[in-house]
């Protein structure tokens, strides 16, 4: 049955999205939520959690609040808080019994931003769908109000990297590697959103002559940002070796026909694919074609964190529930995923560890790779 | 020190509103309520840690995947996922109304595809939650058709609906519960007593045990149940004991169920409350009674020697360490130690009395809340305290604590000597305070 984990883990959802995108931008986010969220989010989805102050928090929902409608215990707890610490903003995110009660998002924030004249944002957020799902309009919607319209192109290309967040990228240096290999592909970092960025930086978005979308979560404001300023922008993570070669050209083309390449991909497998590669789309196409570039294994991605095939590749495949997982991975004799899949891999097939951390938290923390600097761990495996 | 990425220095007091003197607070909650903090500190037990006391039992979480996110991680961070399962809600099962049929078909899987594997379990938990309270969902009716197709499987109905925690029992309250509702009547053996609602196996130093076991007793406690047939044993028991406060309603529950009696032997510090609990106990079991002058004189020296080590040192005590953290910090301030603070959102109804002699006797002793959205920024202070709980030890950014959670199996004036054991080993030694404050569940085992 479709929606059962008997045996695997389960991604981020949505509103945790929310909390990590904006986590380094100086606001205050609100979980709208009774009680466990914060707790979960900050000890399992936020290795930034020990050492980087953010104001995350949830609202402690009760019951009679959500059977009343007391919405202005919400909006006074907020208003109270944020007149003492001040944040750069507000963001207010829904998990399920909010979502069963419709509460209104978008009137509160209003609301919110009146009484204390800080911009503030509703995310609708479920707490049902994946954390791309709250990630991607987050850093979408920050970026419509915060850019700046006027902003000139930097006088030399720059390119900023956008869905950048631990859930993804954990906090191994892989986005710092990430904005050394564009320095090398001759382009300035412009603004890498959201890690290491600061608020102030927002304002300088429109400024990039390319954008690189390195996470889904990034594709919302990528297609943003070419509506706003015209950039266009290329999807990808630059696997170190050929393959980065190769999104260095298709970046470079990008920034210079000002076309954008809206589909992650840059080659298709020659025969039936056996390499599946499990995980975040982008991610994982990504590293599936590194594969077959540097091995001529034909590899393939299993998109297992988000519900957007349409910048897929015929091969890869869309899969999000344990009964949809297992058959895609049928013709395939070696799967790298996460640890956490290894009970549904068969014991026929060879299973690669990549630890992530929207699947299993902080578990392999230490053993996550940084691709972008060196892929070999994962390659050196097919040679 | 955290890395500031706000500028809050302009922020005229960080813990106004999120420290008071005890003189000043109000009893038991002393803090507005509001936004809500969560800080570093894991140790604490969650409904995945408790559920799993029970052997061989399966866990299956029916929720939303944000709920679903920090207990299926909670359960492989303790290496027990084969024992946990889930079945996520979506949108669509609200909208069209059939979370009773998620809930039969889901487990119906789960259950299937375990037994394929060869780990069919004899008992299931099936935790609901707040969706299905709000949704309406007929949870009962679920449960019959679950147990008409599978009469060989016990199942029972655990809950993560925290949006209730101020309506009626707590889901702690309600977990310590369940935990015992898989029980079946049986034969009742009149020499055997089972400990309830503990999460950690009770010291077997502690007088309770001593007592039970020198009176010949047999004595049951989930904690050392090795098998499921093993803690179907507990139900053979003429006498319940509980003494986490937690524990009472169920433990009352349980009692009423299969017709035992149950005896609540409050955990405190205070000897007078402690000689009264044992006399109880040994009344109740026919046991004779410990000579309280002597364990009395022995904690007087325990805690004299160590106020001799650590001397002046500030004390914080956090509510995670023990059920009673007031009456902790009245028994250290009585014996001359210098408790500067306690960690505390709200006081158990127990404390009442302990609450009220501190404003008199120590009107200055500051009470810190842990969840205010203040106390995000109120971890960098200098080191130097002596902490008593994980949440104390990071808010006092301290690596001398007692890494201590519930009480630690500690009971009776046996507590009082172990305390300040810890107390004085803390002083001496220090630990590796992030890395063990964010372990989750401590006893359960970690992988990290």
């Amino acid at each position: 049955m479709k929606q059962t984990a008997s045996f695997i883990s389960t991604y981020s959802a949505d509103v945790f999205g929310v909390c990590s995108a904006l986590f380094e931008l100086g606001g205050m986010t609100i979980m709208h939520d009774a009680s466990g969220c914060n707790s979960t989010y900050s000890t399992h989805d936020e290795p930034r959690w020990y050492d980087m102050e953010s104001m995350v928090y949830i609202s402690g929902l009760s019951e009679m609040e959500a059977i009343m409608g007391d919405d202005e215990k919400l909006v006074s707890d907020i208003v109270r808080d944020a007149k003492e610490l001040k944040p750069n903003f507000i963001a207010i995110a829904g998990t399920p019994i909010p979502a069963m009660t419709g509460f209104d998002f978008d009137a509160v924030a209003q609301v919110v931003e009146t009484r204390t004249g800080i911009p503030a944002f509703g995310f609708a957020t479920t707490g049902m769908g994946s954390y791309i799902e709250g990630a991607g309009p987050a850093l979408a919607r920050l970026a419509e109000r915060f850019a700046d319209r006027d902003a000139a192109r930097t006088a030399r290309p720059s390119a900023n990297l956008l869905g950048l967040t631990p859930l993804d990228f954990s906090v191994n240096g892989e986005d710092a590697s990430v904005a050394a290999w564009l320095r090398k592909t001759g382009f300035d970092r412009n603004v890498p959103y959201a890690m290491g960025c600061s608020f102030a930086d927002l304002k300088r978005l429109g400024a990039a002559h390319v954008n690189l979308v390195v996470s889904a979560a990034g594709l919302p404001t990528a297609r943003l940002l070419e509506q706003m300023f015209g950039t266009p922008y290329v999807l990808g993570l630059p696997v170190a070796g050929k393959y980065a070669g190769l999104l260095a050209e298709r970046l470079i083309d990008a920034a210079k026909s000002g076309t954008s390449v809206p589909a992650a991909g840059l080659i298709r497998p020659e025969g039936t694919p056996c390499v599946a590669v499990i995980g975040e789309g982008i991610r994982s196409v990504s590293l599936a074609e590194a594969i077959t570039l540097e091995t001529g294994k034909p590899a393939f991605a299993v998109c297992a964190a988000e519900f957007h095939p349409d910048y897929l590749r015929p091969c890869d495949v869309c899969a999000c529930d344990e009964d949809e997982i297992i058959p895609a991975l049928a013709n395939a004799d070696t799967v790298i995923a996460d640890p956490l899949y290894r009970p549904i891999v068969s014991a026929d097939k060879r299973f690669l560890p990549l630890p992530h951390e929207a699947f299993s938290g902080r578990i392999f923390r230490r053993d996550i790779p940084d691709l972008a600097a060196d892929a070999r761990p994962v390659l050196n495996q097919f040679i | 020190m955290l890395k500031r990425i706000q500028n809050t220095e302009n922020v005229c007091d960080i813990r106004t509103g999120a420290e008071l003197r005890i003189a000043e607070a109000s009893f038991p909650a002393p803090f507005q309520s509001g936004l809500e903090y969560s800080s570093p500190a894991r140790g604490t037990w969650n409904i995945v840690h408790t559920g799993m006391l029970i052997p061989q039992a399966h866990e299956i979480f029916v929720c939303a995947a944000g709920c679903l996110r920090g207990v299926v991680l909670t359960a492989a961070e303790m290496d027990a996922s084969e024992r946990f399962s889930t079945v996520a809600v979506r949108e669509r099962d609200l909208l069209e109304g059939d979370m009773e049929d998620l809930i039969i078909e889901g487990v119906t899987d789960v259950i299937e595809k375990l037994t394929r594997a060869g780990r069919r379990p004899p008992a299931i938990l099936v935790y609901t939650s707040c969706v299905h309270h709000f949704s309406g969902c007929d949870i009962e009716a679920a449960y019959a058709a679950l147990r008409e197709r599978f009469p060989d499987i016990d199942f029972t109905d655990c809950y993560m609906n925290p949006i209730m925690r101020k309506s009626g029992l707590t889901p702690d309250q309600i977990m310590r519960s369940r935990l015992y509702s898989l029980l079946k009547p049986r034969p009742i053996a009149p020499k055997a007593i089972a400990i309830l609602g503990n999460d950690l196996p009770t010291d077997e130093e502690s007088e309770l045990v001593r007592v039970i076991r020198s009176a010949g007793w047999t004595l049951h406690e989930i904690t050392s149940c090795r098998s499921y047939a093993e803690y179907q044993r507990m139900a053979e028991a003429a006498l319940y004991v509980s003494y986490y406060p937690a524990a009472k309603a169920g433990a009352d529950a349980l009692a009423a169920r299969l017709g035992g009696r149950h005896l609540y032997l409050p955990f405190s510090y205070s000897c007078s409350e402690i000689a009264a609990n044992l006399d109880a106990l040994c009344r109740a079991i026919g046991a004779p009674t410990p000579d309280h002058a002597a364990k009395t004189a022995e904690c007087r020296k325990a805690l004299a020697e160590t106020r001799a080590m650590i001397g002046d040192t500030p004390i914080a005590i956090d509510y995670t360490a023990v059920p009673r953290p007031l009456g902790l910090a009245r028994l250290l301030l009585e014996n001359g130690f210098r408790v500067t603070r306690v960690y505390a959102d709200s006081f158990s109804g127990e404390e009442k009395a302990d609450f009220d002699y501190l404003r008199q006797a120590c009107p200055d002793l500051l009470v810190t809340a842990t969840v205010h959205a203040k106390m995000r920024f109120a971890s960098e202070r200098e080191g130097g305290c002596l902490a008593i709980g994980q949440k104390a030890a990071y808010f006092e950014n301290t690596d001398h604590f007692v890494n201590v959670v519930e009480g630690g199996g500690m009971y009776g004036y046996e507590a009082i000597v172990k305390t300040c054991a810890l107390m004085r080993e803390a002083y001496l030694e220090p630990k590796p305070m992030r890395e063990l404050v964010q372990i989750k569940g401590q006893g359960c085992g970690c992988c990290l």
